[in-house]
């Protein structure tokens, strides 16, 4: 046991856990199945989202590509895109990563573990079976919400699995402090199955009248990225950096400031997306200043992990874990303060109906969350396996693709975006211009795609011979460089 | 922070709040409201549409029309929707009463559709539209939806349906036509409804800038 500083006494629940290593082995091999099963499908849908991903992007600025068959149209590509990303990637990998953290969190062996196998199952069946409805045309064309009505019932029962083990795990968790990567766990375990429910209910399965639909999905779909990824991606965040750079997280109030008001002020920004729309105008409003106040959780989260990595930022030259988390923590600063800004009417008005939206898009589920779940997963993974990962070139190349594909993605998403909104605001110019504008753009954009799917495939690949323990046993982590504290080396 | 009902309670609250005004408020206040009687006809204001169109909405979703075109005319000066032609008034919760589902959008990679059927009236200009964009206007990013249309050879006289005024790669060779599907059809009929040019009092035309 470390002796505590005076500070530190103070804090209480500032350090992930405090485990003997034996116990720690013991809870990271109770986990491995289930989290290695949400983890090889979230990598597959991974690859499959990428690449209709990239189909999608270059149909934009080709229009007669593949353009014979119904389910290779644009309209059924992108959304099939949409979610399969949404729900067979990012959900899949941050449940896993959740699952992980809560074991280790609660400090107790994984329990009922059949649970989440069938949890697993059933979640990869649903997507499965939503994403060939869309592509056969069942499609509801609901943003984010496009799986036919035979899917979601699938993934709300997958979904049950989960919740139900989550709390027995609450319930069976050994006594003492609950530290802040389990509130935000414990609150999107809560979210999620209330928020799929009321969209599910009220779009698909008993339709509301009118445009309150409109109000209705945009509450669902900013939330799943607000209150569902989000918290998972902070979670991750909070335990990740203390554990690799070993010190404990800055400050505990910040942590329950940054809380609360993410649980406040997110859970309203959803009409922020159909500004000028057909609503009455206090619900716009109420979102508009609800994104602003975003503000405070954002920057209070961004200065705890700050002052957390503060004096460690050389860490991130030999972590590969660290250099992913870091690098998705920054993200989600840059990505949450460009949406409060794109909130603001007088902006909206310049980025709404853009390609500007999409990059802030990617930025937010790409840049910040995906990027969290790659540096998870980089730490989780050999815990599990027993194997280190075989080669930190693999890593270095994986970071350098998709860090750049994603910047370049954004970069010229926003630049073209601005463009075209200008041609669409100007009744002088002409709707043509917008395109005109809109179109090296989105060239751009498709090169962008081809480094992310090359960044996956090597991702799934080095993945695929670590499970599959091909070649020599690695001695020791696979690290970008020898670690400057060699004491605090953990990945 | 250790006492979990503690955080569930807030958990909870924080969350019931947004439900509360964002899905349960509008749930009754817009999801219950009425058609407007129109005193002169005896109809209603949004008109109902015909069972085709009906059927449309549903090949408009299929095929994923929304990720491209939006169905909203703003007020100024959010926008300069009204003055860049896209209807005469701003749209508001009761032109959506029969929208199923409703298809405000996000995105105007493609020009807003919300006065579609006033603009272009003409049911052959939508299919050869549709069918071959780029000949219709030849900067058009519009993919082809020929695979709602057949081509056939012709019997005897041409079909009375037979798309018009094919010139593109894809136009049929002599002694062949092509016809629209069901889907097509229905999907045509829904363009051809959407026209949001009747008077609602709740939103006046604002005066023509000259």
């Amino acid at each position: 046991m470390k002796p505590h500083s005076l500070i530190s006494s103070f804090n209480p629940a500032n350090e992930p856990d405090t485990l003997a290593s034996h116990e720690r082995a013991e809870i990271d091999a109770s986990t491995r199945l289930p989290v290695l099963l949400f983890f090889s499908s979230a990598i597959f849908w991974l690859l499959i989202g990428s690449l209709l991903g990239l189909i999608s992007a270059w149909k934009m600025t080709h229009p007669w590509f593949l353009d014979q068959m119904a389910w290779l149209t644009f309209g059924r590509l992108r959304p099939a895109h949409l979610n399969a990303v949404i729900y067979g990637w990012a959900s899949a990998a941050g449940i896993g990563v959740g699952l992980w953290l809560m074991a280790r969190l609660c400090r107790i062996p994984l329990i009922h573990s059949k649970l989440l196998i069938s949890a697993a199952i059933f979640w990869n069946l649903g997507v499965f079976v939503g994403v060939l409805g869309i592509l056969a045309g069942d499609s509801r064309s609901i943003e984010w919400l496009e799986f036919p009505g035979y899917a979601t019932p699938i993934l709300f029962v997958a979904y049950a699995f989960i919740g139900i083990w989550a709390i027995i795990m609450f319930r069976f968790r050994k006594p003492g402090h609950v530290y802040v990567s389990q509130w935000y766990l414990f609150a999107a375990f809560l979210w999620f199955p209330w928020l799929y429910a009321t969209a599910n209910i009220l779009l698909i399965w008993q339709p509301i009248q009118g445009s309150a639909q409109g109000a209705v999905n945009w509450w669902f779909a900013h939330n799943v990225l607000g209150l569902w990824f989000t918290p998972i991606g902070l979670a991750s965040a909070y335990y990740m950096i203390p554990k690799v750079i070993g010190r404990p997280i800055h400050s505990y109030y910040l942590s329950i400031l940054g809380f609360w008001s993410l649980a406040l002020f997110y859970s309203w920004n959803g009409m922020h997306h159909l500004i000028g729309g057909p609503f009455p105008a206090w619900m716009i409003s109420a979102s508009v200043v609800a994104s602003i106040m975003m503000f405070i959780p954002v920057v209070t989260v961004a200065i705890n992990h700050h002052m957390t990595m503060r004096g460690h930022f050389d860490a991130l030259k030999w972590s590969p874990t660290l250099r992913f988390t870091v690098f998705g923590a920054m993200t989600y600063t840059v990505v949450s303060l460009q949406g409060s800004s794109m909130a603001i009417p007088s902006l909206n008005t310049l980025t709404h109906f853009t390609d500007y939206t999409i990059g802030h898009a990617h930025l937010g589920l790409y840049g910040f969350f995906s990027m969290m779940m790659f540096g998870a997963m980089y730490y989780i993974v050999p815990r599990l396996t027993g194997w280190e990962w075989p080669s930190a070139t693999a890593i270095r190349w994986h970071f350098w693709l998709v860090a750049s594909g994603i910047i370049l993605m954004v970069g010229s998403l926003s630049l073209g975006g601005v463009l075209q909104g200008l041609a669409l605001y100007d009744p002088q110019v002409s709707f043509r211009s917008s395109l005109d504008y809109a179109t090296p753009f989105r060239m751009v954009r498709g090169i962008s795609g081809f480094l992310l799917l090359a960044g996956h495939l090597v991702f799934a690949g080095h993945f695929a011979v670590m499970l599959l323990k091909i070649g020599r046993r690695r001695e020791g982590p696979a690290l970008f460089a020898e670690p400057s504290k060699p004491e605090a080396a953990t990945v | 922070m250790n006492k979990l009902p503690l955080i569930f309670l807030g958990v909870f609250l924080t969350f019931a709040s947004s439900w509360v005004g964002l899905v349960v408020y509008p749930y009754f206040a817009l999801g219950r409201m009425q058609p407007l009687p129109d005193e002169d006809t005896g109809g209603f204001f949004p008109p109902s549409n015909p069972g085709l169109a009906v059927a449309g909405q549903r090949v408009y979703a299929a095929n994923g029309c929304v990720y491209c075109h939006s169905q909203q005319v703003r007020r100024a000066p959010l926008s300069t929707d009204i003055e860049k032609g896209l209807g005469p008034r701003q749209t508001v919760a009761r032109d959506y009463l029969r929208a199923q589902p409703v298809f405000l959008g996000t995105m105007r990679t493609g020009p807003d559709l919300t006065n579609i059927g006033v603009r272009q009236p003409d049911a052959n200009w939508h299919h050869k539209h549709l069918y071959e964009p780029q000949t219709v206007t030849d900067w058009s990013v519009m993919p082809s939806f020929r695979y709602l249309y057949r081509m056939q050879e012709i019997q005897g006289q041409p079909s009375a349906n037979a798309v018009k005024g094919l010139s593109g790669p894809h136009a049929p060779p002599p002694g062949f036509e092509v016809v629209p599907t069901d889907e097509a059809n229905a999907l045509v009929a829904y363009l051809l409804s959407l026209k949001r040019n009747y008077p609602l009092p709740e939103s006046p035309e604002p005066p023509v800038k000259k």
